[in-house]
């Protein structure tokens, strides 16, 4: 489908395109850059000066302090991806095989428009939500069913609930991806051989979206991985996420350096979860796909 | 059985549905409350909360800061963006894997990261916390948006039209400057749409690289959070969520979402 492939492209012309693109990567790499450099560096307390090359910082990652907030964070990530999972399939299949436009089209804009309305907006609704005033306290006082109203602020179950819808779009969008490459055909014969529409889904459509499950879940950890906002808000200070971390450490104490070594390491840590799910995602790619 | 089956699906997507819509619609109906508690429901309704917070400074200043660099970002993007996926679509040269790869990356790369990145990148190159920094780091945010928008244009011309362009004699140029361009166009105001709408509504990244004088809208609700605890916020965060969804009921109007966001289940036919 490539009509036009190098051979009659001018070279000015390939230049004058290209040029910008290349100016972008390298700003975006000089940031990184500085980032990676930072991490070797010394802290100067009280001063805003970096001292010489140490591999100091790194090791005092590994103080119970910081190290927990890497393992509340990596289990935040895994609840919020699988309660993620098991909410956005039947989303992401009725928004794929339903027959009604309208709830495609709910399922389409309810997904949609959190993506693009910013982290503050939206975390700072759940603060309404999940408040002793809030919604789910309100209502539940109001019906008479609990008598005192129930913490969910600074609370790991109240940030989980807010991660999971906050990265809800992303999943939905990726299952609907998968199973929209399913060939419908095969959902068919199996039907026409007998199958109840939900041997079809155990036996066909959930094997065959496989991709998108691992793409999804994967996806969502590493992402949740990386929340800020969130955590910040409905974590109050108690519930603390890298991200977190890695702003009060620059912005209370103006240790950047070390922040740096935070951020070069989740990010390392999260390339490192993607290329694994690339790799495992290699095994279905003899999978019929279209 | 399966209508059991059948009857639990469509109770689990309501639910799910609801669970997902239900923060704006709080959020909404909060913002027309009277008192100056976050309570739910209110017990007295007024729309003054809108008006405070269209008269609130620092709203104002987080506005106007706002306009600043999501203008300059929009539009940096989208000539870096067009050019960039025509390239990469079109064009064989040395180093184009690696190319994509970081231009995609940030796709990856938490928001927190870039932020800290960015400033001390900034720091280094002893430039304060300005309007450049900023920007710079939302046209490396957006970029791979604007791209994919481009992207889904891009396939749909039909190469046809560029070789009859050629065949009459136009060189490559003036082939991509008269028919792929214009061709373009929706792909390119898509992505435009879709780099302000990010852009604007930035937050993690933006509050690491932007300072006082710089603050943008999301910036400045953050800070008034922390220190009020009234309906403002809500007033302001339904008026946010209002313009989001025009503004991308019109990116749908012009490109349709389902093909950027690659969800296209009209791969068979």
């Amino acid at each position: 489908m490539n009509p036009t492939r190098q051979s009659h492209y001018p070279g000015y012309m390939v230049g004058v395109f290209l040029i910008p693109a290349v100016i972008i990567a390298v700003v975006l790499v000089a940031a990184l850059t500085s980032l990676f450099q930072y991490s070797f560096r010394e802290t100067i307390p009280g001063s805003l000066k970096v001292g010489d090359f140490t591999l100091g910082n790194f090791g005092r990652m590994s103080a119970w302090i910081y190290l927990k907030v890497f393992l509340e964070s990596l289990m935040l990530a895994g609840w919020t991806a699988l309660f993620n999972l098991l909410l956005g399939y039947p989303l992401a299949l009725a928004l794929v095989r339903s027959r009604s436009r309208t709830l495609k089209a709910a399922i389409l804009i309810a997904t949609v428009i959190p993506m693009f309305s910013g982290d503050i907006v939206r975390t700072y609704s759940w603060l309404i939500v999940l408040g002793k005033n809030g919604f789910i306290n309100g209502s539940l006082g109001s019906l008479g069913l609990i008598a005192s109203p129930f913490e969910f602020l600074y609370t790991p179950l109240g940030v989980t609930l807010a991660l999971v819808q906050y990265s809800m779009p992303v999943m939905v969008l990726i299952l609907a991806a998968a199973i929209s490459h399913i060939n419908p055909d095969y959902e068919k014969a199996a039907s026409s051989l007998g199958a109840s529409p939900w041997r079809v889904f155990v036996h066909i459509t959930l094997p065959l979206s496989r991709p998108g499950i691992i793409s999804g879940s994967v996806t969502i950890f590493a992402w949740t991985l990386s929340a800020f906002a969130t955590p910040q808000l409905i974590g109050g200070g108690k519930v603390n996420m890298i991200a977190n971390l890695v702003y009060q450490l620059g912005f209370s104490n103006f240790d950047f350096p070390f922040a740096a070594t935070l951020s070069m390491t989740a990010l390392a840590l999260t390339l490192l979860i993607l290329a694994a799910m690339r790799l495992w995602l290699r095994r279905f790619e003899t999978v019929e796909t279209h | 059985m399966d209508r059991f089956l059948d009857y639990i699906l469509k109770t689990l997507v309501a639910l799910t549905l609801i669970y997902v819509t239900l923060p704006s619609v709080v959020v909404v109906i909060t913002a027309f409350g009277d008192k100056a508690l976050m309570m739910f429901p209110p017990d007295a309704w007024s729309t003054r909360w809108f008006v405070r917070a269209i008269q609130y400074e620092d709203f104002r200043l987080g506005i106007v800061n706002g306009l600043i660099i999501t203008s300059w970002t929009t539009w940096i993007a989208v000539v870096i963006g067009t050019c960039s996926a025509f390239a990469i679509e079109r064009f064989s040269f040395p180093g184009k894997s690696i190319l994509e790869a970081i231009l995609a990356s940030p796709l990856v790369i938490p928001h927190f990261t870039m932020g800290v990145g960015f400033l001390i990148l900034a720091s280094g190159l002893s430039l304060s916390r300005s309007y450049g920094v900023a920007i710079a780091c939302h046209v490396v945010l957006v970029l791979p948006f604007v791209m994919r928008s481009v992207y889904v244009s891009l396939k749909n011309i039909d190469p046809a039209l560029e070789r009859a362009a050629a065949s009459l004699g136009a060189r490559p140029m003036t082939v991509f400057l008269r028919i792929n361009l214009p061709l373009l166009a929706p792909g390119v105001a898509g992505g435009a749409l879709m780099a302000a709408i990010l852009s604007f509504n930035e937050f993690t990244a933006t509050l690491f690289v932007t300072g006082q004088n710089t603050q943008t809208l999301p910036v400045a609700m953050y800070t008034y959070i922390r220190e009020y605890a009234d309906p403002t916020m809500a007033a302001l965060s339904a008026m946010m969520i209002a313009a989001t969804t025009l503004f991308l009921i019109v990116v749908n109007r012009w490109l349709g979402l389902e093909k950027i966001l690659a969800i296209d289940s009209s791969h068979h036919r």
